[in-house]
């Protein structure tokens, strides 16, 4: 094991049993990810080369695509219903976020509350509620002046809806990381404060906005449930997956979409990475935070503003309560809860439910340990480059696939006859592996940002006293890493509860999925029990936030106290 | 504070044995061909700029980086390949990476709980080893909760419990303020004094590698330009670098003459021999003149490199004044660093003139262009 140097021949150093732990979890990690997500996007792939037989043909698929107009029409719409949701949903979010970040108005905590909730409710609930609010019966009608709600309208009123809080997250930190001596700099040389607000705030959020604008516009383009719900007639891309695949059992057409949906993912993927990697140099440590001044009129008219986005979000979620809880909308408007007798209905019924629960709660556990491990592994081995880059590689890569693409390639690499794993295909197994690898990016990410904040010596004086890298790991990288370990847990969670698209595909009768019974229900026309089983989805999850929340808050007392002085 | 040693410790069994170190990153070479040998219970300060090496070096002692080419051998042992684990060391780095979510007790006995020790040893060991820094009043607090000189202490306290051979500090002083850092040169050096123990410090602070060090590495540009004693290394420096990075230096440019003689700016100095100097006469050469060595009282007539000076400027310092001294009937100027009483007693004012001799044994001269 000893390398003895030898004259011409470069020194390499011996490895530690610690070395070699860490560069077995490295391989492991690999094996993980290349199973749950490589090789399912490359069946995907060839699936598409492929016609029904298994025969490879070549782009023969892609080009009955593009000769089929009702098919390559989606494209069009698709991108259509993505540029005006985004344009909206940043222009609303980058407003909600400058009164939240930049002014004093009054109720800035709540209104940071108000805005977070799409997060917990799945896609296709604000569609429903959509459809009370202004479907052919619905107590709003009238403001569309006789357009449908059932079309590009209700996709995009929708869309902004669900996605408002990811955009607004990403634009709070754009804001936040300001340098205040910017702002005085700009008023000591004389400029308006118009002149400021463009050359300072806009210009030092760019990247912000653009990574917003991105991120946006991937998730309406690459979502399910709202165009299933309240996009009628209106064909998209997404919903043209669903209808190939789950409609006309036309694996081969449904691949070909899947890839071309993939196209702005991938795209607005790359974008992001080159917009992180420049946003780096622009806060350095000696910047003083801007610490915003009180100005009555910039904060009344932010504060109206907010207050118009903040009602909007709740008469949504709270048409979708009272849809939920009313007897017969729009007939009988008493009390009920007979929208909850979900065993009567299709959709899988109160079973559906204790699945999201059981697949939610098997998808944080585990995959919070995978992703965290995963993340240590690439962070703290020392050397073996290559193997801790493909799994950084492979980790960010899910950032770039759509749920549906995913779940789509599962079928495709999960099902096949020969794959010695095909006994999971229908189990509950299949739908924590693909959910675990459908969030995995955002997951390890922040787990890495966490351990990337820990001093590089732990591991180093861990050596040098000869204490095995696994007593470290679990002695003070895990307890100091809390936090951030608790934070993914809860994303993992809330998101798995929610999460419509990818498992569309992948569940079996014994394992269906609340947020699927929402849209079988909503298929078969029973909308008000749709609207409730997405209103008990959200209250799950906002409640597992909250217990949570106060039980990990002990948890955080005890292994945190040395964070107090 | 402890004195200055005059000489090199006794000879005696090398400890450590650093042979023909390589370290290469791409095409940029951090290390080039280092030999250095260190004795046991020797306290070594590598001192130099950033981005001379030093860390570096310490670095491929640990194992932390891996040399390129060359051997490492501690207390008769190969270590060159060996992973940091396998290495026998402790370390204090500039950040101390205590853990902060165990104790002050936790943290010292981090390394002992692995070792099948008692509890029951364990616990007197980091008693043992807490009376050693004097935290023994600590030992239930968590790091966060410390001052950096205590962190400090606590991170040496972690680094000798396993009674290791060789201490290695990573700028353990940079980030304290200066006062806590005078304090705790001193603690250490006391500490490492009582211990015996092998001791390499990396610092770009002259002033504590000549205060603590018996031997002080100076490292320029991936090599070591002198080892010595901080007396040596400050008064014989062995190159211009080491001259200028040690201490404050006048640097002239001159001519060497025959006779032991350098003629600066039209002005002829008396040097002492020199069997280092590489530089014939009729050569360009640079004269070297610590401030504080120019002489201005008790001057007999006959003293050699006795000049007229007159006084340009004048800056007070705080202990001492800073001069510029323009030699009379030449373009020379010198920089002298003169005691309050001397000012005082010889009435010198700015415009003044004023005597001075520059003692030959203290004028150092280097070849020019050439490294030694």
């Amino acid at each position: 094991m000893r390398a003895l140097p030898d004259a011409g021949t470069r020194l390499r150093q011996g490895l530690s049993s610690d070395d070699w732990t860490l560069r077995a979890g490295i391989l492991v990690i690999l094996a993980y990810l290349t199973v749950t997500l490589l090789l399912p996007m490359s069946a995907l792939l060839s699936k598409a080369l492929e016609d029904r037989s298994g025969a490879f043909v070549g782009l023969q698929n892609f080009a009955r695509y593009f000769a089929t107009p009702s098919l390559s029409n989606s494209i069009g719409n698709s991108l259509f219903v993505g540029l005006v949701s985004t344009a909206i949903c940043v222009s609303l979010a980058f407003v909600y976020a400058y009164g939240l970040t930049r002014t004093l108005m009054p109720g800035r905590a709540v209104f940071r509350l108000l805005g977070a909730i799409p997060l917990l409710v799945p896609s296709l609930l604000p569609a429903i509620a959509l459809v009370y609010m202004f479907g052919n019966q619905g107590y709003a009608s009238g403001l569309l002046m006789g357009e449908s709600i059932y079309g590009p309208i209700g996709i995009i009123i929708g869309s902004v809806f669900w996605t408002f809080p990811h955009a607004l997250i990403i634009l709070i930190t754009a804001l936040s990381l300001s340098d205040a001596r910017l702002y005085e700099a700009s008023e000591a040389l004389g400029a308006s404060p118009w002149r400021t607000f463009w050359t300072v705030t806009i210009s030092g959020a760019r990247y912000g906005i653009l990574s917003a604008i991105f991120v946006v516009f991937t998730l309406v383009v690459t979502d399910f449930g709202v165009p299933k719900v309240i996009g009628g007639q209106f064909n998209v891309l997404a919903t043209d997956v669903y209808k190939q695949v789950v409609g006309q059992q036309n694996f081969e057409m449904g691949a070909v979409v899947g890839l071309v949906l993939l196209l702005p993912a991938v795209l607005s993927f790359l974008v992001d990475r080159i917009v992180q990697s420049r946003q780096g140099v622009q806060l350095t440590g000696r910047s003083i935070p801007y610490a915003p001044k009180a100005n009555r009129k910039v904060d009344l008219a932010l504060g109206g503003a907010c207050l118009l986005i903040g009602l909007a979000i709740v008469s949504v979620l709270g048409t979708a309560f009272f849809a939920a809880f009313a007897k017969l909308w729009p007939y009988d408007l008493s009390f009920s809860l007979r929208h909850f007798d979900f065993d009567n209905m299709d959709g899988g019924g109160w079973a559906s439910y204790v699945n999201s629960l059981r697949m939610a709660g098997l998808t944080a556990v585990f995959g919070t340990a995978i992703i965290f491990i995963g993340a240590y592994l690439v962070e703290k081995t020392r050397g073996f480059r290559a193997g801790r880059e493909a799994v950084h590689f492979l980790a960010l890569l899910p950032m770039a696939v759509p749920g549906l693409v995913l779940g789509l390639g599962y079928i495709f690499f999960f099902n096949a006859p020969g794959n010695p794993l095909n006994f999971i295909y229908g189990t509950m197994a299949i739908l924590v592996l693909c959910t675990i690898a459908h969030f995995y990016s955002v997951a390890h990410l922040t787990a890495v940002t966490a351990l990337k904040q820990l001093d590089p010596e732990f591991e180093t004086v861990s050596q040098s006293l000869r204490v095995p890298v696994r007593r470290t790991f679990l002695a003070v990288t895990v307890p100091v890493s809390l936090p951030a370990i608790r934070d993914v847990a809860i994303y993992l969670f809330v998101n798995a509860m929610t999460t419509v698209s990818a498992v569309v595909f992948l569940y079996s009768p014994a394992t269906s999925l609340a947020s699927v019974a929402a849209l079988n229900m909503d298929d078969a026309g029973d909308i008000a029990p749709a609207a409730a089983m997405g209103v008990l989805i959200f209250c799950t999850a906002a409640l597992v936030r909250v217990i949570y929340t106060v039980l990990t808050a002990g948890l955080l007392r005890a292994t945190q106290r040395w964070r107090h002085r | 504070m402890h004195a200055l040693k005059t000489s090199a410790r006794p000879v005696s069994q090398p400890y450590l044995q650093l042979t023909n170190i390589t370290k290469r990153y791409g095409s940029f070479t951090a290390l080039q061909s280092v030999d250095l040998t260190i004795h046991e219970g020797e306290f070594i300060c590598f001192l130099g700029p950033s981005g001379c090496g030093k860390t570096t070096l310490l670095r491929v002692i640990s194992g932390l980086d891996i040399q390129s080419e060359g051997t490492v051998i501690q207390a008769g042992r190969d270590i060159s390949g060996l992973p940091v684990s396998h290495r026998d060391f402790g370390i204090v780095f500039q950040s101390y990476a205590l853990f902060p979510n165990l104790t002050v007790e936790a943290n010292v006995g981090y390394g002992l709980t692995s070792r099948r020790m008692k509890r029951r040893e364990i616990a007197a060991r980091v008693g043992e080893l807490l009376t050693l820094v004097g935290l023994t009043d600590q030992r239930r607090k968590y790091p966060p909760q410390l001052s950096g000189g205590q962190q400090q202490r606590v991170a040496l306290a972690r680094a000798l419990a396993l009674s290791p051979g060789l201490l290695l500090l990573d700028e353990p002083l940079s980030a304290l303020d200066a006062r806590v850092r005078l304090r705790l040169r001193t603690e250490i050096r006391d500490l490492q004094q009582r211990l015996g123990l092998t001791t390499i410090m990396v610092t770009h602070d002259q002033e504590e590698a000549l205060a603590m060090a018996d031997r002080i590495v100076v490292m320029n540009a991936g090599r070591i330009d002198q080892v010595g004693t901080p007396l040596e290394v400050y008064s014989r420096p062995a190159t211009p670098f080491v001259a200028d990075f040690v201490g404050k230096m006048n640097f002239k440019r001159g001519r060497l003459g025959p006779d032991r003689r350098v003629t600066v700016d039209g002005v002829e100095l008396v040097y002492a021999p020199d069997p280092d100097l590489r530089a014939q006469p009729g050569e360009e050469v640079v004269l070297c003149l610590r401030p504080e060595d120019i002489v201005v009282r008790g001057i007999s007539e006959t003293a050699p490199n006795r000049l007229a000076v007159r006084v340009l400027s004048m800056e007070f310092i705080g202990n001492h004044f800073h001069l510029r001294l323009g030699i009379l009937g030449s373009e020379l100027v010198l920089e002298g660093d003169l005691s309050i009483n001397a000012v005082r007693d010889l009435s010198i004012e700015v415009g003044r003139g004023l005597t001075i001799a520059l003692p030959p044994d203290r004028l150092r001269i280097f070849a020019q262009g050439t490294g030694r």
